[in-house]
Parts: C-alpha cells; sequence; structure tokens
C-alpha cells in the first residue's frame, strides 16, 4: 500500500522553497508532484511597468547566484530587436564574467550537494574555494553577485591590467585549492556510493522531457549554448563537456570538468581581451520580438521580449533553466529510495528563486 | 528579430507539434502575451540551436488544449499559464486547476492585462529615447 510523503517546502537540504509530494511504496518512489509558488514574485509583470533599461537592473535580480548571465540574456534581446552591435571588449569581458558567475555557481552548487550526503568538512573546503572566485568579482566590478556590469550596448565596468592580474592570481589559487576537493568529489569511495548509479535519465528521455544543461550533459547529450557562438565563445574554441552515466555522479562530473573549462575561457578571454569601447550609445525604444538563449550554469536560459515601440516592454518572458528541470526530475525521482531524494534534487542544481522569478 | 514559423489553429495545434516532435524537435517552453482581446501562444521548440516557434492565436474565454499528452514537457509551463492568464487548458497530464503557483487568495490572472493599466495605458516617458542607454 503507498502513502503520501510532504518533502519540503522546509527541509535541512533545500536552500529554497520546494515540496515535492512523494507517492512511496515502503521506501520506494512511486511518483512525484512539484509544488511550487511559495514566493513567486511576477517579476515578469513588474517588468512591464518599468521602462526598458530600468528593467536590466530588476532582470539582475531574478536570481542571486547566475544574475550577471540574466541581465546578459535580457541586453542581448534588446540589442537583437535594435539592432545594436556590442564592442568586441565588451563581448569579452561578459564571457569573463559570465564564466566567473558559473564558476561561483557550479562551487555552491557542489558544496551544498556535498552538504546533502552528510560529507560537511568537503562542503566548507568547497565554499572557501568558492570565495577566491567571489573575490575575483569584487576586485573587477565591486560586488560579488549583483555586479550591475551588463547594460545595453555593451557593458559598464572594465578590466584593467592590475585587476587582469589579480583575477589570474585568483584563478590560480582556485586551480591549486580545488585539486584536493575534486579527487575527493570524484574518487572518494562514500561520495560514490551516495552517486553513482543514482537518479538515472538516459539521454533520450532527457532530450524529450525539455532537460537543459548539466542535467543533460551528464546524459550523454552534447548540447550547450556557448556551441552557438555568442558574445565571444566563438573566438575562444568552446567544446561542450559530457558524460555519459546519466545519474548523479555523471552530472556531478559535468560540473567539477566544467569549473576547469570556465577557468581555462576566462584566462583565453584576459589574454585576448581586445582594446576598444565598452559600449555602443543607441537611442529610441525597442519594437518588435525577440527569442534569446544564453548557457546559465543550470542551462539554457530563454529571454523572450516584445516590445511596441514605447519605452515600456509589451511581454517579457524568462523560461529560467531549473523550471525546465523540473519534468525531468519528476522521472529521475521514479524508483529511487527516500534517503537519495534530496541528492537526486541537488543534482540538478535547482533554483527555486530563477523557477519563481 | 524572432521569426513565427507557423501560424496554428486549435483544430491542427496537436497535428502540428506532434509532427515536430517526430523530426526530433525538443520543447523549449510557452509564451503568452496578453493582447487585450486575445492571446498569442508562442510555442518554442529547439532542434540543433535553431529554435522554431509555433504562433496560436486564442480568444479570450477559449480553451487552450494541452499538449502534455505529447510532450509531458509542456506540463509545468500549461499550469502555469492557467495560473497566471486565468486561460483553461484542458487535458493536462497534471492539473494543479489554477493553483500551481497561486495560493487559494492570491489574485486570479494576475498577468492579464487589466483595460487602464499597464503598457499600453502608461504615457511613454522621454527617458529611454533621450538617454544613450545607461542611467
Amino acid at each position: 500500500m503507498s502513502m503520501l510523503v510532504p518533502f519540503g517546502p522546509q527541509h535541512p537540504v533545500l536552500p529554497e522553497p520546494l515540496q515535492l509530494r512523494l507517492e512511496l511504496d515502503d521506501e520506494k518512489v512511486v511518483s512525484a508532484i512539484p509544488v511550487v509558488g511559495y514566493v513567486h514574485r511576477g517579476l515578469e509583470k513588474l517588468a512591464e511597468q518599468k521602462d526598458f533599461i530600468q528593467d536590466t537592473y530588476l532582470i539582475e535580480r531574478v536570481c542571486g547566484i547566475c544574475s550577471f548571465q540574466h541581465s546578459m540574456a535580457y541586453s542581448m534581446g534588446v540589442e537583437e530587436i535594435m539592432n545594436i552591435e556590442v564592442p568586441e571588449r565588451a563581448n569579452y569581458l561578459r564571457v569573463i564574467w559570465a564564466e566567473l558567475h558559473r564558476m561561483h555557481s557550479h562551487l555552491l552548487a557542489l558544496g551544498l550537494l556535498a552538504d546533502a550526503f552528510g560529507f560537511e568538512n568537503l562542503f566548507y573546503t568547497i565554499w572557501k574555494v568558492r570565495e577566491e572566485i567571489m573575490d575575483a568579482m569584487e576586485a573587477t566590478t565591486g560586488a560579488r553577485v549583483m555586479l550591475g556590469a551588463c547594460c545595453i550596448g555593451g557593458v559598464r565596468k572594465d578590466i584593467n591590467a592590475e585587476q587582469a592580474k589579480f583575477v589570474l592570481e585568483k584563478l590560480a589559487n582556485f586551480e591549486k585549492d580545488f585539486k584536493r576537493p575534486a579527487e575527493v568529489i570524484l574518487g572518494d569511495y562514500s561520495v560514490k556510493e551516495r552517486l553513482c548509479g543514482v537518479g538515472i535519465i538516459d539521454g533520450k528521455k532527457a532530450y524529450e522531457l525539455g532537460t537543459v544543461g548539466p542535467a543533460l550533459r551528464g546524459s550523454g547529450v552534447a548540447k550547450d549554448h556557448r556551441m552557438t557562438g555568442y558574445a565571444a565563445y566563438g573566438k575562444l574554441g568552446f567544446e561542450p563537456v559530457v558524460e555519459n552515466d546519466c545519474d548523479c555522479y555523471a552530472r556531478t562530473k559535468v560540473r567539477v570538468r566544467e569549473l576547469y573549462q570556465s577557468c581555462e575561457l576566462v584566462k583565453a578571454a584576459l589574454a585576448a581581451l581586445p582594446e576598444g569601447e565598452l559600449k555602443t550609445p543607441f537611442k529610441g525604444n525597442p519594437l518588435g520580438e525577440a527569442a534569446v538563449r544564453v548557457e546559465q550554469p543550470r542551462g539554457e536560459v530563454l529571454y523572450y521580449l516584445r516590445g511596441n515601440g514605447t519605452d515600456k516592454l509589451d511581454r517579457l518572458r524568462i523560461r529560467t533553466p531549473t523550471f525546465a528541470n523540473i519534468a525531468p526530475l519528476l522521472n529521475m525521482l521514479v524508483g529511487c529510495g527516500l534517503p537519495d531524494v534530496a541528492v537526486i534534487i541537488l543534482s540538478i542544481d535547482p533554483c527555486i528563486s530563477c523557477t519563481e522569478r | 528579430m524572432m521569426t513565427v514559423n507557423e501560424v496554428l489553429t486549435l483544430e491542427n495545434q496537436q497535428e502540428k507539434i506532434g509532427a515536430l516532435l517526430l523530426h526530433g524537435y525538443r520543447f523549449v517552453t510557452m509564451t503568452v502575451v496578453d493582447k487585450g482581446e486575445e492571446f498569442d501562444i508562442i510555442y518554442h521548440f529547439d532542434l540543433d540551436y535553431d529554435m522554431v516557434n509555433y504562433q496560436l492565436v486564442l480568444k479570450k474565454g477559449d480553451v487552450l488544449p494541452s499538449i502534455s499528452d505529447i510532450c509531458f514537457a509542456a506540463v509545468i509551463v500549461e499550469n502555469e499559464i492557467q495560473d497566471l492568464f486565468g486561460i483553461t487548458v484542458s487535458n493536462l497530464a497534471i492539473d494543479y486547476e489554477k493553483h500551481f503557483l497561486l495560493a487559494p487568495d492570491a489574485p486570479a490572472e494576475p498577468f492579464c492585462r487589466v483595460p487602464g493599466v499597464g503598457v499600453t495605458a502608461v504615457k511613454t516617458t522621454a527617458a529611454a529615447a533621450e538617454n544613450g542607454g545607461d542611467k
């Protein structure tokens, strides 16, 4: 006989409120129904009431982790509608801050995952390494998360030679300090016991269910929107990281490998940073519609914008990666044991703030 | 600029979207735009990084057939649309009955355009036009 167990919305491993109504047969999950809406803010509606330049600041607050990539995707949408060409230097700077954001987000996710399976020392160690990346962002923009660096037409802030040197030092520290925790995450017996063969979703199913990001690439599907070459990615020799085991371990491994990849992308972008303007001035208001996608740490985000020629948008729609990963999560949970539920949830790196924009 | 690849009707919606899925397209999301008397429902799909957009114009009060039976990925966004725009979506694989995001005492249809409020009613300021892009 099955029973219904509420998992969340307040749970020690969930950093944000999310409930899963689990139908259990003994300790085995038969089905899961998500319950969200605890912190929905209606930001899409609010964006219609601000002007499209104020929206740049509002959009950055959709998420407290991948905020820069939100403002970047939004700016790219307006730039597409208004046919604004972003200066080369701004495109490289966007890549640098976007990849630093990916690094701090992945480190945050790995730390939370370690905490979820009870490895607190690993959690603390990974978050200590994360501080190196936060320092790099603070030194270049004056802020740790809400960088305020992206604007329509380019960027507001620059990185000078001294700041670039500081970022490189921080990246060197990351490479040195992350070596040991990475070895533990990927090689420790107890970690593998908690992650290997848990929360399996095969590539075909993951694709059909609209999965994005490391959750998709961990199931062997080489799909990463950076491959389209937006900003300066097309000039930096980018290839997606893919793992084929389709489980929590594979998704974790993708994030660990992407951390090193992001580190190399930042170094390459700093080395190739061209001289030039930071932004292109523009006049007028957006008229028309655009749908723009950017690869955030959790996967592809979609921004749909419809402008009517006034300074207010008719519609701003944001499809965040966690929103896309809810349906696949329900599939991953079926058949797992109750103790694995928390680990599987954290393996998709859920962001409820993004989901409840 | 975004291109609408095909305009759907309520009659051929399932058939056309089913054909896309058979060709290997991945569901990205749906977007609803309130135009006053009717809604634009836009279905976004992706294949090899190319996005295809199908649009359906739905009169206010009409029922939107769910595609969650052929594309389960759509079930979450279809429930969101029910909540935020008050559109009734029929045959949902999981139906939260307009309380997916909204609490029982929350305002109904909060994303719908209220006459006299919102974009079209707000007088355009010259702020954005005069500005060089940044404030």
